[in-house]
């Protein structure tokens, strides 16, 4: 490979210019400074970490250790589309709801595009589940999170309208309809977005990162649509799924709205 | 099975209220009333089954549980104190209004065109009460239908409500405070007092 190594004396330098950023920001006063340090540390702490945990993946390339870093990564992502949302289904469901709905999306279509499309061998080899994985994953967080919060939160807003529907003898599915559209849509349209203004207005970082490393840059090209494509169909579907089921969840066997199983927001 | 069902609440409770059994036979107004907050409204929200309660509601013999809820409360339907509308036009929310219906109301046609922002919060009880009518249920829960009314309006509406109830033979829960509605429109009479729920005698 024609990459040019880096040092740590080189990231050295450039963390002394984010220690400067940080001392302007104590001067100006916007008391963020503190938590831009703690920031920046915990990406060179939780980069190196993962970059020990790869080289150790790459060397062994085992589907058991595969799967565990898989599963590790998806609880993970189940922890955050829980912590993004304001009122969040209780009884674990919010994180119940959100991983099952990431892990079978993104799992699903991930499998399926190292093994029909790209057909490494063996079909887990770390190097390219392990980062497609991860792409799909954080982009279906993101639409999981999204979707939710819009469906619990507009759900406890129009609470009144929702059982005034009820009452006129709708079924439970027509009356938070148009919500649940609402949640579905804007859990996709970060993505149809992307996907709009890639190559335009930003150059993605998957593909960046590959002509970085040497590759020419109509392969680098390729790989980045493919990888648009399966994160539009993860999030897509992740999206789908977690909206029907966190609908059907506000409702109980009788079709009564039960807003006493969602949390309080926290402040 | 007669032509005209009755609604019989069969020890009904729900929150503080203590269990309540009676029969609304077809056609007839029970007047419910009560100091604010003493849980009518929740009263009507269980017999519609939109909380859960203890006990059971009959329509006749039909069992409130053994219906899919929606088909319930198409059957038995609730019109509430403060009506919410989810299109942005009239029209949509009353597929089937009745011409007739909008004119003993104080409407026409045209009412069906306009927006439901521009309502006032008496045209919106008014529409509430017909679009819940139009629906063609076999009994009424009405929270307070008149409330945001003025009298000539209210009589007005209380005079097409009793002949649409006597007409289709709908048993009916209606909620007041002003005992000359209750008087003019019950045959008989509850008041809620703590927990129990109380006949209030007829002086008709």
């Amino acid at each position: 490979m024609d990459v040019i190594a880096l040092a740590w004396w080189q990231l050295a330098l450039a963390a002394l210019m984010v220690v400067a950023l940080a001392g302007c920001t104590a001067a100006l006063r916007l008391g963020m400074g503190r938590s831009l340090l703690i920031a920046a540390a915990r990406t060179v702490i939780q980069l190196a970490l993962i970059g020990l945990v790869l080289e150790a993946l790459f060397a062994a390339e085992r589907l058991l250790w595969v799967a565990l870093m898989a599963l590790f990564m998806l609880l993970i992502a189940g922890r955050e589309v829980m912590a993004r949302q304001k009122r969040r289904l209780l009884g674990g469901w919010a994180f119940g709801i959100g991983t099952v709905a990431m892990f079978l999306s993104s799992f699903t279509v991930t499998v399926l595009t190292l093994t029909v499309i790209i057909g490494p061998e063996p079909w887990f080899r770390p190097q390219y589940a392990i980062p497609l994985l991860g792409m799909m994953l954080g982009n279906t967080m993101t639409g999981v999170a999204l979707a939710l919060d819009r469906l619990t939160d507009t759900t406890w807003r129009q609470r009144a309208v929702i059982e005034n529907r009820l009452m006129l003898g709708q079924r439970w599915q027509e009356a938070v309809g148009d919500i649940r559209r609402e949640a579905m849509r804007s859990g996709l349209m970060p993505m149809i977005n992307a996907m709009a203004a890639a190559g335009v207005v930003s150059l993605p970082g998957m593909m960046t990162g590959q002509i970085l490393a040497g590759s020419p840059p109509a392969l680098a090209v390729k790989y980045q649509i493919l990888v648009m494509f399966t994160i539009t169909l993860g999030t897509g579907f992740g999206t789908l799924a977690a909206v029907a089921a966190g609908s059907r969840r506000l409702f109980d066997g009788r079709q009564r709205l039960r807003l006493d199983r969602l949390a309080a927001p926290r402040q | 099975m007669t032509k005209f069902p009755a609604l019989r609440l069969a020890r009904l409770a729900i929150g503080e209220l203590a269990e309540v059994s009676l029969i609304i036979a077809p056609g007839e107004v029970h007047c419910l009333s009560g100091p604010s907050g003493s849980g009518k409204s929740r009263l009507l929200r269980a017999v519609a089954d939109l909380e859960p309660h203890a006990g059971e509601a009959w329509l006749d013999d039909i069992d409130q549980s053994s219906l899919p809820a929606h088909e319930w409360r198409a059957r038995v339907m609730l019109v509430p104190a403060e009506s919410h509308w989810w299109a942005d036009s009239v029209g949509e929310h009353l597929p089937q209004a009745d011409v007739s219906d909008l004119e003993a109301l104080g409407f026409t046609t045209e009412v069906l065109g306009w927006q439901v922002a521009r309502l006032s919060s008496g045209e919106k009880q008014r529409l509430a009460l017909l679009r819940a009518v139009s629906r063609e249920p076999a009994a009424l829960l009405l929270d307070e239908p008149t409330a945001n009314l003025d009298d000539a309006t209210t009589r007005r509406v209380e005079a097409w409500l009793v002949t649409r109830i006597r007409e289709r033979g709908w048993p009916v829960l209606w909620v007041a405070h002003d005992p000359a509605q209750i008087a003019r429109v019950a045959q008989r009479h509850w008041r809620i007092e703590g927990s129990e729920l109380l006949e209030v005698a007829s002086w008709t």
